[in-house]
């Protein structure tokens, strides 16, 4: 049916300006993310004991009870992401070099639990965009973090320019490996990746628990832990202790330049783009789609690998069981929130990297438990997915152009 | 009509049936394997003398019956016999139909000769083995039931792990204060409660089906852990995680039969809930006007509209009864099974009962098939420390999981998925 | 008295476009009105307010000079009304019973399906009507033709007095189309009353007594056919003068392009869908292929562009046997193909009008260099086939599934057509496009066979497989029956085809199993 140009009745140009912003998609996010921060607010609140006592004595006692948990709680998580901004000025202010660094530092703990977000979320990303739902980055990642420790204890007198790529790539590759297995499944016998992808988190768990617990169990120790890493394969400190920042951040930022680089400047990415958005339509333009799904989950397998790898060269040194993380199944809602771009990827990372080194604080300090991140990222994720519960909250204009949400394939690879 | 033979003839069915070449070679090729693998592996390791011991009463029972004894490597060695033949005889002839029903007993002849072989020269409780087997299958089958309910009406439902363990958590919590009906009661409830979120996102909001499971199990998981490190595991809480456990119930006389009595008729009341709630489904789905409605809407939305049948409301009702069956299966993992609640207890139980649902091709009665074969791995896993084998027990630990793999790899495209699953109704479209 | 049914100033918006602007229409007992209107003007729409699937934002629906509150299907077939949906309603993986009794259903106590009773009513009504109907057969093992008569009893089912069928001819024969209108005859004369929708002037003409034409999403005039010519409706129906006949040269032609050699094609239900197919296509020349839809002319258009490796048999194009090859080796071969739906093959929608005119090229010099893709280029070509092309878009990066049906068939037009190609496939190309498009795209089509292209045409239209083509195959369950010169070629011997019979031979007919099955 022929579309009409609709006529654009005059309006003046705040109006104009408050109606676009009103639409726009940004804004959305915004609300979503603040709707959410506030629903898990009063979660927190209603699960403290004392909320109640206050409740039982007054009415309005109760009310600022709520008001005073929720805000110690976000205050306490505000501190620990960014810092006390009284303790840092204190620091400058008094001079001294450690406590300064001790002060800063949870700033820069944020960036270091957000590198690996960065990688992990580009995992997802680049899956979505392919059309494949990749919820096995946590398992790409242990397998990342695996084959990274091996190449870092095992390969002995490279120089640190050489050991440290290798080891990095050797995390991709493992990851690349774990990533492959669904991919091809999928492009060849259409088994969905989601189920496929959690199996193989299974399968990679176990079998990290018996590469720690046998082969690569260092000799020395009693419990299972592998040997260290040698000094050759660790990812740069840039500060002193106890600032944990190393380069990896900077790897992880070039990554992201280098997947957005492939996806939307490449014929490749134009490619990957395509069968993402298409798969019919790709195979009508000759592009083989058995190939880019496999690619595509290979690709993104090694980028959650990298994460994985990241963890140990620049932070653990070893690789000890359970050591993760949630990275993998976070970056889902990470990946989403930034709308599969990876800029959007990289901003969201920074932002689930401060709310993850918040929460430890605001679970060591204020008694909160961590679990309410994810808490928070299903309710944000939820508004994001559907923004219309967002609009109709805070009555929003709805867009001219519903844009496009992801749309993950059926069972049965219809 | 002048000539009602001019009618059209059918215009799609050519009857020609053509069975794919590489599949029957690719068959016939794997069978030979199994062969080859049973006489070299197994049997020819083996001692002449060595005799294999199954127990056939399950541990704690009283049916008495007695041990199943004989030499390993005859008996394994006439079963290599049997595969090779089919081998052979599939290459030459092909079995046609009956290819997949070969395919399924070249399977249990291969298991039944590795069980044989890992227990040759010592004892397995085959008995035992079963009886876990058929406990196993229980959360899996109704949380593939939960699924077929869900996508049979047209919801893709990945949120079944996420159902559970919240209705795992609130079963636990309000068993222990008030007693286990109540406590099973409310974790169905739960079930449905989040089994509503699900489909005000997807059918409201015409969110992805699969994105928004994910929210419900990242939620699920959240929410489940946040409550039982801030209650349930603190010591001044513990009251509140001791729900109890059903108790066994031995059905007279059938629970006396030799054999089968320990394995299928001892058991507490999932077990049998399991067994009543498979017929039950089927018949509802297949021969009432309710099933008949509630399957039109997951096949073809806008034909059951246009016949006056409420499409979005019928969809509500089918993740409704969904998430109900879901928390129904969560309650199993702690009133049923441990009689406490321990964070991620699920385990992934819920996507393998979605795995469950494809193989059984969204059928309950198939779905309790392939809830038994995963059970059965299940358990095998669980029994890993019995069997002197030379594996790993981290290894046998994947077996569920790669059991999965290989069972969704190899049945996908041939299933028939409800033909509008997992897409929004869009009523005014151009 | 009051006439059956009264539409009153219906009006109906969709975002962007108005589908219905206040139009009025009346239904006399007894009487076949046709509604007439090309693609896109608005009938279908009109027709889902009646039948309650949309809500009008205006207007009123009288039955029986009763006003009448239509919000549901429920209400339409309260108020005695059923409609016959050119896609059919009906879910394959059930029988005709199931099919049909699904919202009606004939129970026993407990609520489980009387399946016998119900069928027993629907062998009444199929004998009443004389529309041979199986009630235990499954929805897909039927031909087209039966599952349109499964839809009729379905409304006869209910008892309904307004029947609604929406371009009922679109999938069958000539010959089914005549037996449809027997029916529908029968149907009038035992009470029932008809709304007809159609874009056809001839089946108009043929079966109505009274017709309402609409363009636009208004009512632009009334007539019977006694008094209207065909000439006047297509003007009235278009809003302009037509040219009802495309120019067409003498073909000329040369080299075989496209040699087909006993081609076999499985489906998807691993069936013969194509079974032994043979055929040239020349330069200069356009072959139509014809035949009811779901003949294989899907599968052998997808395994001669390569989206599907045929079972048997060889394909050669431009001397190259290209049987076991690949869309990509295909294409860059020199060959076109505009595929039978567009949005779903032919184009990735949420991608701008540039990137779609390079899908199939951008791999190449200036679109790419190395692997860095070269957007100078991609839009400066984008530019430059918007405007050659007459694709009617807002500009070169606005997506595809912002443009209209006609538009982005031009997109895929301009893509192909703006390669060098020797050969062009083209399935279905006028599907559902307005008649300004159509001509459009037959104008291009024919130029491109002068020049020398070699022309493969696939198309249930028969009207177009004749004012094209230079020779007509017939396909049938697979297999092509016949292939005529335009010059012996009458649409009468092309729907004996088309229906499977060979009128050369002695028209004895073998009564296959399944005929007995239905008329038994």
């Amino acid at each position: 049916m022929e579309k009409q140009k609709q006529v654009q009745k005059k309006q003046s140009a705040t109006a104009i300006f408050f109606e676009e912003l009103s639409k726009s998609s940004g804004l959305v996010t915004f609300l979503a993310i603040l709707t959410g921060i506030l629903i898990s607010g009063l979660l927190v609140a209603f699960t403290t004991v004392e909320v109640y006592q206050a409740f039982s004595v007054s009415f309005w006692g109760g009310i600022k009870e709520i008001v005073k948990t929720a805000w110690s709680t976000y205050s306490t998580l505000f501190m620990g992401a960014f810092g006390n901004p009284k303790d840092i000025v204190a620091a400058f202010q008094g001079g001294d070099a450690l406590t300064i660094r001790r002060a800063i530092n949870p700033f820069f703990e944020s960036l270091v639990q957000a590198t690996p977000y960065i990688f992990a979320g580009l995992s997802v990303a680049l899956g979505f965009r392919v059309g494949l739902f990749n919820i096995g980055a946590e398992g790409q990642i242990f397998i990342g973090a695996l084959t990274a420790t091996y190449a870092g204890y095992a390969i002995t007198g490279l120089p640190a320019f050489i050991h440290i790529p290798l080891a990095m790539l050797a995390g991709a590759l493992g990851g690349a490996i774990w990533g492959f297995v669904p991919g091809f499944l999928k492009a060849k016998t259409g088994a969905h990746e989601v189920i496929i992808t959690i199996m193989m988190n299974y399968i990679a768990f176990k079998f990290t628990d018996f590469m720690i617990n046998g082969p690569m169990q260092d000799p020395n120790e009693y419990t299972p832990k592998t040997p260290w890493i040698q000094e050759s394969a660790q990812l740069t400190h840039l500060f002193a202790d106890p600032i944990r920042f190393h380069i990896g951040f900077f790897i992880a930022l070039g990554v992201a330049y280098l997947v957005y680089w492939l996806l939307f400047k490449t014929t490749w990415g134009f490619e990957l783009r395509t069968v993402g958005s298409n798969p019919n339509g790709a195979r009508y333009a000759g592009i083989n789609t058995t190939k880019s799904t496999v690619i595509a989950m290979s690709l993104a397998g090694s980028l959650a690998g990298m994460a994985g790898a990241n963890e140990v060269l620049g932070l653990n040194f070893r690789l000890v069981p359970s050591f993760s993380s949630g990275y993998g199944f976070d970056s889902i809602a990470l990946a989403l929130l930034g709308k599969n771009h990876p800029l959007g990827v990289v901003l969201s990372a920074l932002l689930f990297g401060f709310l993850r080194n918040g929460s430890r604080q605001m679970q060591l300090k204020a008694g909160v438990p961590i679990d309410i991140v994810s808490i928070l990222q299903a309710l944000i994720l939820a508004f994001i997915a559907a923004p219309a519960i967002i609009r109709t909250i805070y009555r929003l204009k709805k867009p001219d152009i519903e844009e496009e949400g992801v749309r993950v394939s059926g069972w049965g690879g219809k | 009509m002048a000539e009602p033979k001019k009618t059209p003839m059918d215009a799609k069915t050519t009857t020609h049936k053509h069975q794919s070449k590489s599949r029957k070679t690719t068959m016939g090729i794997l069978f030979l394997l199994i062969a080859a693998v049973i006489w070299f592996v197994f049997v020819r390791p083996l001692d002449a003398g060595a005799l294999t011991t199954y127990t056939m009463v399950p541990g704690g029972s009283t049916v008495s019956m007695a041990d199943w004894v004989f030499p390993t490597a005859k008996v394994l060695s006439a079963l290599a016999i049997i595969c090779a033949v089919a081998g052979a005889y599939q290459l030459i002839r092909g079995f046609q139909n009956l290819t997949n029903a070969i395919l399924g007993l070249v399977a249990v002849l291969f298991i039944f000769s590795f069980l044989s072989w890992a227990s040759s020269g010592g004892t397995l409780n085959l008995a035992g083995l079963l009886r876990v087997t058929v406990i196993r299958a229980v959360p899996l089958t109704l949380g593939a039931m939960a699924g077929i309910l869900c996508e049979r009406s047209g919801t893709v439902n990945i949120a079944i792990e996420g159902m559970m363990l919240i209705a795992a958590f609130v079963s636990t919590v309000i068993a222990s204060m008030t007693n286990l009906w109540i406590g099973m009661l409310s974790g169905i409830l739960a079930g449905a409660l989040v089994a509503f979120i699900h489909g005000t996102l997807t059918i409201k909001y015409k969110v992805d089906h699969t994105i928004s499971g994910t929210v419900i199990n990242i939620f699920a998981t959240g929410i489940t852990s946040f409550l039982s490190s801030k209650f349930i595991q603190k010591t001044e809480f513990q009251y509140l995680n001791e729900p109890g456990m059903f108790p066994q119930v031995d059905i007279p006389v059938l629970s006396k039969i030799p054999f089968i009595g320990p394995i299928l008729f001892s058991h507490n009341l999932y077990v049998y809930a399991m067994f009543i709630l498979v017929p039950l489904l089927t018949v509802a789905l297949f021969s009432t006007r309710w099933g008949l409605r509630f399957r039109s809407v997951g096949e073809h939305p806008k034909a059951a509209d246009t016949l006056g049948i409420q499409v979005n409301r019928t969809r509500y009702m089918g993740v409704i009864l969904g998430g109900m069956m879901a928390g129904f299966a969560g309650t199993y993992f702690t009133l049923g099974s441990s009689g406490r609640f321990d964070e991620l207890m699920t385990a992934g139980r819920g996507f393998i009962s979605l795995a469950a649902m494809i193989f059984g091709n969204y059928y309950p009665f198939g779905a309790m098939g392939a809830g038994l074969l995963f059970g059965f791995f299940d358990s095998l896993a669980a029994k890993a420390s019995i069997l002197k084998v030379p594996v790993p027990s981290d290894f046998l630990g994947m077996l569920p999981y790669i059991a999965t793999i290989v069972v969704l790899a190899g049945v996908v495209g041939k299933s028939n998925a409800p033909a509008a699953e997992g897409k929004a109704y869009e009523k005014e479209s151009l | 008295m009051a006439p059956l049914l009264e539409l009153k100033g219906i009006t109906k918006r969709f975002p962007g476009v108005l589908a219905n602007d206040h139009i009025d229409l009346t239904l006399e007992k007894g009487e076949i009105h046709a509604l007439l209107g090309e693609n896109g003007a608005g009938k279908t729409t009109l027709m889902n307010i009646l039948y309650g699937l949309y809500s009008p934002d205006e207007g009123e629906i009288f039955v029986n000079g009763q006003k009448v509150a239509i919000q549901g299907p429920t209400d339409a077939i309260k108020a005695g009304i059923g409609m016959v949906h050119q896609h059919f309603m009906l879910i394959p993986v059930f029988t005709v019973t199931e099919n049909i009794m699904l919202g009606e259903e004939d129970v026993k106590v407990g609520g489980f399906l009387d399946r016998k009773k119900a069928a027993q009513k629907i062998m009444r009504i199929s004998d009443q009507y004389k529309l041979n109907i199986n009630p235990n057969a499954y929805i897909r093992d039927l031909p087209v033709g039966a599952q349109q008569r499964v839809e009729i009893v379905k409304i006869l089912f209910r008892e309904a007095e307004i029947l609604i069928m929406d371009e009922p001819s679109a999938v069958l024969t000539p010959q089914e189309v005549d037996e449809l209108f027997k029916i529908m005859r029968i149907l009038v004369d035992q009470g029932k009353s008809i709304i007809f929708i159609t874009h056809k002037l001839r089946e108009v003409m043929d079966c109505a007594d009274r017709i309402t034409v609409i363009r636009g999403g208004k009512v632009v005039g009334s007539t019977t056919p006694k008094e209207a010519d065909t000439k006047k409706l297509a003007a009235m129906m278009v809003g302009r003068e037509v040219e009802l006949k495309v120019k067409k040269t003498k073909a000329k032609p040369g080299n075989a392009i496209l040699q087909v050699e006993d081609l076999k094609v499985l489906n998807n239900q691993e069936q013969f869908a194509v079974d032994g197919v043979s055929f040239e296509v020349r330069e200069g020349e356009v072959l139509g292929i014809a035949g009811v839809q779901g003949n294989g002319q899907t599968e052998l258009v997808r395994a001669l562009t390569g989206l599907l490796t045929p079972a048997e048999g060889k394909i050669k194009i431009l001397g190259k046997d290209t049987t076991k090859e690949k869309p990509r080796f295909i294409t860059e071969l020199g060959s076109a193909h505009i595929p039978e739906d567009r949005q779903k093959d032919g184009l990735i929608l949420a991608f701008p009008v540039s990137e779609n005119l390079v899908l199939n090229s951008y791999q190449h010099e200036p679109f790419s260099k190395g692997i860095r893709l070269q957007f100078d280029e991609i839009d400066r070509n984008g530019k430059q086939l918007v405007d050659k092309f007459d694709i009617r878009t807002p500009g070169i990066n606005t997506p595809v599934s912002n443009l209209s049906g006609g538009n982005q068939q031009k997109v895929i037009v301009a893509r192909e057509f703006s390669r060098p190609i020797k050969l062009l496939i083209a399935s279905q190309p006028t599907r559902g496009l307005d008649v300004g498009s159509i001509e459009y795209i037959h104008k291009r089509v024919m130029e491109k066979r002068d020049a020398g292209c070699a022309i493969l045409l696939v198309s249930t239209e028969l009207d177009e497989i004749i004012q094209l083509s230079d020779r007509i195959a017939v396909m049938y369950r697979g297999k092509i029956l016949d292939i005529l010169n335009i010059e012996d070629a009458s649409k009468e011997i092309l729907g004996l085809l088309m229906a499977g019979i060979k009128p050369s031979e002695e028209m004895k007919h073998k009564v296959t199993k399944e005929e007995q099955l239905i008329t038994t």
